[in-house]
């Protein structure tokens, strides 16, 4: 096929992501804070659709808070970095997903210095062995989840029992995307649509009946500016930021936000309840704030899976409302449940944030 | 040229970020921190290339490299494909290595950030771990976070994770060789150097105020005096 034009254009922000055989590497803040999304993405991609997902048990964090937040030298973090590329050569696999967008971009940053200066590639090569004892060979490709879960969205679309629409209005659900800065910004051609038109979450969104928001500051930073988030003297910059972005997107009255860096749906959550608390304002309907949520939670969710598997009981901002435009069904009484329906209490109310 | 531009542009995110700037103010117009802070990506980038060894000096000095969040919006946006956070992150490194990061209130945040990142690191294999993510060092966390870590052994079952236990799995035990390869990672690397230097800098700094070490790594991450903000008098 020959492309001509805008569809030229296009083309050269698409990416062809292999379909299978992958070296799954987890990321730090996820496990933390959607310790469900992780597991969702891999019950997805093994048991529902019956991908070869590999993960070594020895793998480590890539090292990219502690790069960004200036602890650590860029040899270091190369070499962290090497290791985890000679996990995945030992395990005999060529394709090598990251579950984080700091680690995406981490790894397409080192890639290009190393394609760059390939004198410092060997030094690294050279500082592993001398470290580790191991040696790697450089991935074929490197995605990260979110590309995967949209090359997979048809596919989900087809096995869905919900769809992202209003079922009283029979409307499309009106969607925020967020994309992590880490994404596409640095390396623009290694993300799906590039830095100007990202389509990575957009695509899963109109795939599964949603509609997708534009608004003003769409592409800003959520405001995780590692050092100014990890410092508690520094959190007002991420707090303004996440405010920025909410005063923008408020007059198109998203009933929900998806995002694909594991740092982003935390931050976007947990400002809403402390803006809440500050300055007595929501941004939802009825005192409710916008739901935030993960892509691997939204793929869950219309696949059908217990919202409370998929641990949408640690968000501060209530599923709820969301959960009942959409017509899927849950146990109230489950949300806090630990394993086997175990007494493990409950969270306090917000003072002003209302939440279920 | 003299000896700190030196060592500026033997940095790699140099080499890669910092080609001939053209002053346009492209990267200070799209960058979320010369919104909130008193922050210009723009001079910091010209300061470097002037060459101007002690206004590269004041530059490493102050607080100002400190104040971005390397969010790299700026990369995508400079017409001449320079990438002005990666200048941040060199000159950043600069000032750790020379001691000069004492001499800022932003800068001496540099101690609490090492011992927390660095610590879980080489503790645990994450740079985030639940065990030293306290909510009353994250009350914005909210009461939903403050439950889930009095209960997080439950918790995490309920969700699937192998919470400190064998083998794959979310928050899994990383295996004692795994961390030791990453302790000897940081030896052949300068990562051990780089948290001892942060270390001795700042004793130096706490004895000069008359503070404990610890007592100076809590201040340093909890304070902050008047004069960083774009909506200060």
């Amino acid at each position: 096929m020959i492309y001509q034009g805008k569809q030229k254009i296009w083309a050269d922000y698409q990416k062809e992501i292999p379909d299978d055989k992958w070296f799954y590497v987890r990321s730090c803040i996820r496990q933390n804070f959607f310790p469900g999304a992780e597991r969702m993405f891999l019950e997805i991609c093994r048991n529902v659709l019956g991908k070869d997902f590999y993960e070594a048990a020895n793998h480590t964090t890539c090292g990219g808070i502690a790069y960004h937040c200036d602890t650590i030298p860029q040899e270091t973090v190369m070499t962290i970095v090497a290791r985890q590329f000679a996990l995945m050569t030992e395990a005999g696999y060529e394709n090598y997903v990251a579950s984080c967008i700091t680690s995406f971009g981490n790894y397409l940053e080192i890639l290009e210095t190393w394609h760059e200066f390939p004198e410092l590639e060997t030094r690294i090569r050279e500082l592993l062995w001398k470290a580790c004892r191991r040696e790697f060979k450089k991935p074929k490709y490197i995605a990260h989840a979110s590309d995967l879960i949209y090359k997979y969205r048809n596919e989900i679309a087809e096995k869905a029992k919900f769809r992202l629409i209003n079922r009283q209005t029979g409307e499309p659900l009106k969607v925020v995307e967020h994309i992590g800065c880490h994404y596409s910004k640095m390396f623009p051609s290694k993300g799906v649509g590039g830095a100007e038109y990202p389509y990575v979450l957009c695509g899963m969104i109109e795939s599964w009946g949603g509609s997708v928001i534009d608004y003003p500051e769409r592409r800003h930073c959520c405001g995780y500016g590692f050092r100014q988030y990890h410092v508690k003297a520094n959190r007002g910059y991420s707090l303004s930021n996440t405010h920025k972005k909410f005063e923008s997107m408020e007059p198109y009255h998203p009933d929900m936000i998806i995002t694909n860096c594991p740092g982003c749906p935390y931050f976007l959550d947990r400002w809403q309840y402390v803006i809440a608390e500050m300055e007595g304002k929501t941004y939802g309907q009825n005192g409710y704030g916008i739901p935030v949520f993960t892509y691997e939670e939204v793929a869950g969710l219309v696949l059908g899976y217990d919202p409370w598997d998929l641990g949408l009981q640690l968000h501060q901002v209530a599923v709820e409302p969301l959960l009942d435009k959409i017509g899927i069904e849950y146990s109230p009484e489950d949300k806090y449940k630990g394993l086997n329906r175990k007494d493990i209490m409950r969270p306090e109310l917000p003072g002003v944030l209302k939440c279920c | 040229m003299g000896k700190l531009y030196d060592e500026l542009i033997k940095d790699y995110r140099v080499k890669e970020g910092l080609k001939t700037c053209i002053n346009c103010g492209t990267c200070t117009a799209i960058c979320p921190a010369a919104e909130f802070y008193r922050y210009d990506p723009r001079k910091i980038v010209d300061t470097v290339q002037s060459k101007d060894e002690a206004e590269i000096e004041k530059l490493l000095k102050s607080d100002v490299i400190w104040y971005c969040g390397e969010c790299m919006s700026c990369v995508t946006r400079c017409p001449r494909k320079n990438a002005p956070g990666l200048v941040i992150m060199a000159l950043r490194n600069l000032s750790a290595k020379l001691g000069y990061f004492t001499c800022s209130e932003k800068g001496r945040q540099l101690l609490p950030l090492t011992r927390i990142l660095t610590g879980n690191i080489l503790n645990y294999g994450y740079c985030v771990y639940p065990d030293t993510f306290k909510w009353e060092d994250h009350v914005e966390s909210g009461p939903v976070w403050k439950w889930h870590t009095e209960h997080l052994k439950d918790n995490f079952e309920r969700l699937g994770a192998n919470f400190k236990g064998e083998g794959p799995g979310v928050l899994r035990k990383i295996p004692q060789e795994s961390l030791d390869e990453l302790k000897s990672i940081f030896d052949v690397t300068g990562g051990t150097e780089r948290i001892e230097a942060v270390e001795k800098y700042s004793e130096q700094k706490a004895g000069e105020l008359g503070m404990d070490i610890d007592e100076y790594c809590r201040m340093t991450f909890e304070k902050i005096s008047p004069g960083h903000f774009n909506s200060e008098e």
